[in-house]
Formats: structure tokens, C-alpha cells, sequence
């Protein structure tokens, strides 16, 4: 009898699987930190090494001692993702061994509780994130001042970020006018020199990110675009109704942590929408829950919440929006 | 040249692999015994007139398509009926079939063998589709519908368009492109034919962008031909399916579950046109086809086959089967299907047959699904492969069918672009039989 190999068709693949995705998105991440350990120094690559090796090293462990599953996914990428993620949601000069909790919470519950990657409904990173900036509010919030290519980890000078200045001076009375003096250039901002999260502070970076990653075929526009374009017109009609209450649109692009959310987190594959209309109502939604929260919640910064808030939307999404069907009335 | 069309939902674009387009079509010696299988084209198999031990001439009819839809059968080959028995076709099963004998040609009478160009149309619109009948031709693209039966446009129904399909989106068949080439004044008196059998004044050739050769050859030609107008398609497959086809082409939508001539159009292959006009003009019944071989690191090529040729005359002519060869496709890497073994006989659907050596045998490794949602953005019929998955694996079939997976053309775009190599389509067609059967059992 013959040996050939019988499989139905196609017989031909695509190159692309799921390692290069997920390694593609860990290249795309790399101008974020590359930018974040010029601004911030040392501090900001440690934290960033023990997120990422906390997160695979839990992802292991879960994986072979608890699941006792012989087939270990860390090569996959993912975890590496989660890790870097979460690093780049934190402040640089956050405590080590919250770092460390907050790699668990990814991994472990936010991942690992839901059978691992691809069944995990929310965002291991922001879950990890919300996590933290509930439990450890005071380290979370402090910021370090950008410190170009130091290599100091204890002098650290903080100040608040632009998002914070502008939400407590509001709360105070005082006027966009004067607040707006103490928020930095929009060049800085969008280079990334500003106080910040780590992998948040830098625009340029993220979006060349971005880009690759689109080139890439990895994300496609629908996200991101209808993102950034909701939170850029509903901050604007704000702006136009009253300037002196209302941060400009440009303002709300380049502050916090949404470009890093709308390119990277908010396109997850796992936790959005599986088609391009569901996708693009998933974007409009984390658009404008994100201004809400920055303008009239309890936080300055609305990324994380919004876009968890649109994961567990997804299945929703995902179930009653349907692509145009070919010959469907 | 116009602008290229295409459709607009979903497609790939995978690896071409044309390695044999600029191989002449070669006749293939006339192999030592045929496989001529009942049962070749969509419908009920077709029922023997001859006995073991009869003699048959090239082109003799030897089994008759008594069902509506359903073939007449010619021997390819003069030559003894060893005998009637079962033997392997590409589906893997063996079937009912004519094994002969043979021995040089000596043809039936009636078969004019001067082939010199005919472009005279003597024939009625109903001789040409009693002909068309009697000659056993079905679509040669490889769905194999009986071509007499989509010619027969049903009461109530009107055809404004023949569309004639030269496509070959498949990667590395080339068996079209060629015929195109050599046989382009045959083909276009052929769709002239057509064109007066389902009485339109209006044919359209789709020819995918890669064969750039062809739409200008087949322009040029067309000039002499009234009302036949060729269109250069965008690289995109599945470009030759004939619904996208037809939606790239004059913008029409086939609804869900329903047929061409509902939106006024007939679709036929080129390799169809010109075993129509063989038929009409010569009295020669569907006895041969071209064939492309190929593959990567293997010297492929065109060949002309009789059907019921097993395939190892064809890999015996190529040089034979390198060491490597771990899988053989009978038909194109996207819809062909994986043949057991190399006694299965060539017939009036095989397109093409592909050797693929070690690394490109294998699937990729499964992983979970992470609902990339690629699935669902290369699908041409705008279905969501990633859930017709889950509903088949929780045997969910009545929301499988509310789902509409009976609207699967069956492309593989899925499956091929699925990073995680999940087998969407095994999954799909399984669901599908399913669905079928419970429609059936609903008797209508």
C-alpha cells in the first residue's frame, strides 16, 4: 500500500502562524523600550526584565506543575508580550516585588485561570495593570521625571503626569489656561519626554510600532483607527464647547496611555472582536469610555478600564454583529 | 487593456507556482489499460452498455447518463473491456469502473478527425444541447456539472450573460492558461456555441492577472467575434469561483442558495468551451483533457490525456516520482484532494496533478484558536469560519445552518490562513454533510 500523506484540503498554508504573530508584536514593542530606558534609565529596564521574566517563569510553572500539561507554550511569545505590557503600564520606579504580583495576576489569573492563551476573555496585561493600581495606589501613581540615560535606581525625581495636572487643577477651580502651562510640549509628548508610564510616554515609538505591525499584517487599522479617531472627536467637540474647560484633542492623543492602548492593547486578538465592523464599533466603544473616564471619572486616565470594559463586551460584539454575508438579503 | 476586477469580500493570495505555464500542451502516449470510472461528473453515476470481452472504438459510447443530472461516457481508447469492476478513484474509494485494454486507435464512426478550424455554426440551439448531451461534456474547471443541464435554461428564467471562466486561480495548474494559448480560436467558436445555445448576445472571459499572454492573445482574437469581450481579473484567489466570478465580472449578486441564471448568467470553463466545440464541430465526445504535472523541484508539465489514464503514465512521462514525494493532489493545493495511491485514472474533472515532497506535505502544528479573526476576513462568502468550528465540534448543527454553512464554496481561504492551522475546513465540510442530511430528511 502507498505511504502518502492524506489531509483534506487546502494543502497549501500561509506562512504566518502564531509564533511569528506574537514575536512580531515583541519586535514591534521594541522602539517603546528603547525610548522608555533612554528616558528613564536603568530603572525602567530592570522593571521591565523582571515583568517579562516573571510572566514567562509563571507561565511554566502554571503550565507544567499545576495544568501538568507536557506541552509548554512559553516559546509562543505571548507571555513575553504580557510581560513587556505590563512593564510599560507601570511607573519605572515601581517596587520590584510588585512588579512581581502583578506578573502573577496577568499569568496567572487573568491567563492561565481561563486555560491559557487564545481563552483568556480579558487582557492579561490590563488586568494585571487595574490589578496593581488598586492594590499598591501610591507606587502606582508616582511618577519619575525623565532622567535621559541615567543609571541611578534610588535618586528619582517624580511629578505628576500631564493628565494628572490638567484632572486636580480642574478639580481645584483652576482654568485650562493656566494648567496647560505646566503640561509639557506637544513635541516632548510626543517624543516622550514626559513623566509617565514606562512604555507610554513616547507617541513616535508606538506608532512605529504600529506601523510594522500593520505592514506586518499582524493588526489591521480598525481598531486603532476608530479609536483614536472617537476619543480625537469627542475630546474635540468638548474643546469646542468650552476651551476652558475641555484639554484639546491633540492634548488627549498624546497624553496617558492611549496610543500605547489603542495600537497595542486594545487590539489584542483574544479579547476583541473577530470581524471588521465589530471591530470598529470595539474601537468607537474604548474611544469614548476612555473619555469619559478621563473627563468625568474618578481617575485622570480611562485606557485600561475602557478597553477591559470593551473585552467583556466582545462576546456580545462578536455574537450580533455579523460581517456582510456574500448573497445574504 | 480595461482595469482589473475582482470581488470584494475576503480572497488570499497564496504562493502562485506556475511553474509549467510556458510548457506547450504534449500529447500523452495512449497508456496500456484505461480506468474509465461510472461515475464522473455531479449526479448519478452512469449505466454500462457493454460487456467484458466487447471490442470499443475511440469514442464509442460505453455508459449511458440516464438521470437528469448525470453523464454519457465514451471510451477514450480502442481496445478489449477486460472487465467492469471497482477501482480507486481520487476519492479514494473504489469505484464502478471500465478497465480496457488497449490497442491503437481506430475511431468511431462519424468523428471527424480533420481537425481543421470550423467556424461555422450549422446547428439549432436544441441540437447543439442534444449534442452537447450525447457527447457526455461537463465542466472541466472541476466541479464537473453535466454542461447540458446548466445549458437548459429552466421555464421563467433568462440568461443575459455567458461567463466564461479562465480564471485558473489554483495555484500551479496551468492546464487552462495553456489551452487559452494554443486553442484560443477553438475556444471562442465554442463560446459562440454556447452563447446560441442559451440564446445571449453577450459572453464575458475572466482571466486572472497572471496570464497577461492569454488576455491579450484571447483581446485580440475576440475582435472577430462578435459580442465576446475579455476581462483581465486582479490576483485574488478564489477569483475562479463562480460566484465571485460572476460578482467581479457584471456585479451580481448570487443570492444565498441559488444558482447563476438566477441573476441572468451562465458560467462555463474555457477547457469546457473547447470540448464543446469539438463536440458541435467534429461529433467528438469528452474523451481526452488537458493535464498539468507539477510541482516544486519537479519537472511538470501539459499534457493531453485520455481519460482513464492512471495517473502514473502521467508521473512515468515526467521522469517519475522523486525519492521524496510524500503526497500526490489530484487537482489544485487549495480545493485538490490527496490521492492514495497513483492507479487512480485521470477523468474529465482532473485539472492537474501536484507532487509535493517532504516539507510541504505536512500540515502546520495546531494551537489554540486566537481569534484573529482572519478566518472571517478571508472568507469570500462572508461567513465566520471560526464559529461554524466551535458549532460543529458542540454539534451544534441547527444553528450551524442558521449560521449558513451550507454557503461554504468549500475554498480553503480559512484554513490557509489560519496562523493557529486549525483544520476549519475539515471541520466546515464535516458540519455541512451534517446539515445536508438533516435537510433532506426534512424532505424539502
Amino acid at each position: 500500500m502507498s505511504t502518502y500523506v492524506l489531509s483534506g484540503s487546502p494543502h497549501v498554508h500561509d506562512k504566518q502562524d502564531v509564533n511569528k504573530i506574537m514575536w512580531g508584536v515583541v519586535y514591534a514593542l521594541i522602539p517603546a523600550l528603547l525610548v522608555s530606558i533612554y528616558f528613564f534609565g536603568l530603572p525602567a529596564f530592570i522593571t521591565t526584565l523582571i515583568a517579562v521574566v516573571s510572566c514567562v517563569v509563571f507561565e511554566y510553572i502554571i503550565q507544567r506543575y499545576i495544568f501538568k500539561s507536557s506541552d509548554v507554550t512559553i516559546k509562543d511569545g505571548s507571555a513575553v508580550i504580557t510581560g513587556l505590557l505590563l512593564a510599560f503600564n507601570v511607573p519605572s520606579s515601581l517596587p520590584w516585588w510588585q512588579m512581581i504580583i502583578g506578573s502573577l495576576v496577568a499569568i496567572g489569573v487573568a491567563k492561565m485561570t481561563f486555560g491559557g492563551l487564545g481563552k483568556n476573555p480579558f487582557n492579561p496585561a490590563l488586568v494585571g495593570r487595574v490589578f496593581m493600581l488598586i492594590s499598591f495606589p501610591v507606587e502606582m501613581t508616582t511618577w519619575p521625571k525623565v532622567a535621559p540615560l541615567s543609571t541611578s535606581l534610588t535618586d528619582i525625581v517624580t511629578g505628576p503626569t500631564s493628565l494628572g495636572i490638567v484632572k486636580e487643577g480642574l478639580m481645584k477651580g483652576e482654568t485650562l489656561s493656566q494648567l496647560m502651562n505646566n503640561v509639557p510640549s506637544y513635541t516632548d509628548m510626543f517624543i516622550g519626554n514626559i513623566g509617565g508610564s514606562l512604555g507610554e510616554i513616547s507617541a513616535l515609538a508606538i506608532i512605529l510600532g504600529g506601523i510594522y505591525m500593520l505592514y506586518k499584517k499582524i493588526i489591521t487599522w480598525h481598531i486603532p483607527t476608530s479609536y483614536i479617531l472617537t476619543v480625537f472627536i469627542f475630546t474635540g467637540i468638548l474643546w469646542l464647547i468650552n476651551p476652558e474647560k475641555y484639554a484639546d484633542p491633540i492634548f488627549h492623543l498624546l497624553a496617558g496611555g492611549l496610543m500605547l492602548g489603542a495600537i497595542f492593547m486594545a487590539t489584542d486578538m483574544v479579547t476583541s472582536p473577530v470581524n471588521y465592523k465589530a471591530q470598529i464599533i470595539f474601537g468607537i466603544g474604548c474611544g469614548i469610555l476612555t473619555v469619559l473616564i478621563r473627563v468625568w471619572g474618578a481617575y485622570p486616565e480611562g485606557v485600561s478600564f475602557a478597553i477591559l470594559i470593551m473585552n467583556a463586551v466582545t462576546p456580545i460584539l462578536n455574537k450580533t454583529i455579523k460581517p456582510k454575508r456574500f448573497g445574504g438579503k | 487593456m480595461i482595469g482589473l476586477k475582482t470581488f470584494p469580500l475576503g480572497g488570499v493570495h497564496p504562493e502562485e507556482g506556475k511553474f509549467t505555464a510556458q510548457k506547450a500542451i504534449e500529447i500523452l502516449p495512449i497508456p496500456e489499460r484505461v480506468y474509465i470510472p461510472l461515475s464522473q461528473s455531479l449526479g448519478a453515476p452512469s449505466v454500462p452498455i457493454i460487456n467484458k470481452g466487447d471490442r470499443v472504438k475511440t469514442g464509442q459510447l460505453i455508459a449511458k447518463g440516464e438521470a437528469f443530472i448525470s453523464a454519457n461516457i465514451h471510451s477514450s481508447v480502442t481496445g478489449t473491456v477486460e472487465k467492469i469492476d471497482e477501482w480507486i478513484d481520487a476519492s479514494g474509494y473504489r469505484k464502478k469502473t471500465i478497465i480496457i485494454k488497449t490497442e491503437p486507435d481506430e475511431w468511431e464512426e462519424g468523428i471527424l478527425l480533420n481537425h481543421q478550424l470550423n467556424p461555422t455554426i450549422t446547428l439549432t440551439k436544441e441540437e447543439i444541447i442534444q449534442r452537447v448531451k450525447e457527447k457526455g461534456i461537463v465542466g472541466m474547471g472541476g466541479a464537473t456539472f453535466p454542461t447540458h443541464v446548466k445549458l437548459s435554461i429552466p421555464q421563467g428564467k433568462k440568461a443575459e450573460y455567458l461567463i466564461i471562466n479562465g480564471v485558473e486561480c489554483e495555484p500551479y495548474l496551468t492546464s487552462d492558461h495553456r489551452l487559452m494559448l494554443e486553442k484560443g480560436e477553438e475556444i471562442l467558436i465554442g463560446i459562440q456555441i454556447l452563447m446560441k445555445a442559451i440564446e445571449v448576445n453577450k459572453a464575458i472571459i475572466g482571466i486572472e492577472a497572471n496570464k497577461m499572454d492569454a488576455i491579450e492573445h484571447l483581446s485580440q482574437l475576440a475582435q472577430k467575434y462578435k459580442g465576446i469581450e475579455v476581462q483581465g481579473l486582479k490576483l485574488k484567489y478564489p477569483q475562479g469561483a463562480e460566484k465571485q466570478l460572476i460578482k467581479a465580472l457584471v456585479n451580481r449578486e448570487v443570492p444565498s442558495g441559488k444558482l447563476p441564471i438566477e441573476v441572468g448568467c451562465v458560467v462555463q470553463n474555457v477547457g469546457t468551451a473547447f470540448a464543446v466545440y469539438e463536440a458541435i464541430q467534429f461529433n467528438k465526445p469528452l474523451i481526452d483533457r488537458v493535464v498539468t504535472i507539477s510541482g516544486k523541484k519537479f519537472n511538470g508539465g501539459n499534457f493531453l490525456v485520455r481519460i482513464g489514464t492512471p495517473i502514473q503514465a502521467l508521473i512515468d512521462q515526467c521522469g517519475g516520482l522523486p525519492e521524496n514525494t510524500e503526497k500526490i493532489i489530484n487537482g489544485g493545493p487549495m480545493m485538490g484532494k490527496a490521492l492514495v495511491s497513483t492507479e487512480v485514472p485521470v477523468t474529465k474533472g482532473t485539472s492537474g496533478i501536484l507532487i509535493f515532497t517532504n516539507e510541504m506535505s505536512h500540515r502546520m502544528p495546531v494551537y489554540s484558536c486566537i481569534r484573529c479573526g482572519k478566518c472571517v476576513s478571508v472568507c469570500p462568502m462572508g461567513l465566520e469560519p471560526i464559529l461554524l468550528e466551535k458549532l460543529v465540534e458542540n454539534k451544534n448543527w441547527e444553528m450551524a445552518e442558521s449560521e449558513h454553512i451550507i454557503d461554504c464554496i468549500e475554498c480553503g481561504s480559512c484554513h490557509y490562513t489560519c496562523p493557529a492551522g486549525r483544520p476549519l475546513l475539515d471541520m466546515i465540510r464535516l458540519g455541512k454533510n451534517k446539515v445536508n442530511q438533516i435537510i433532506r430528511s426534512r424532505g424539502k
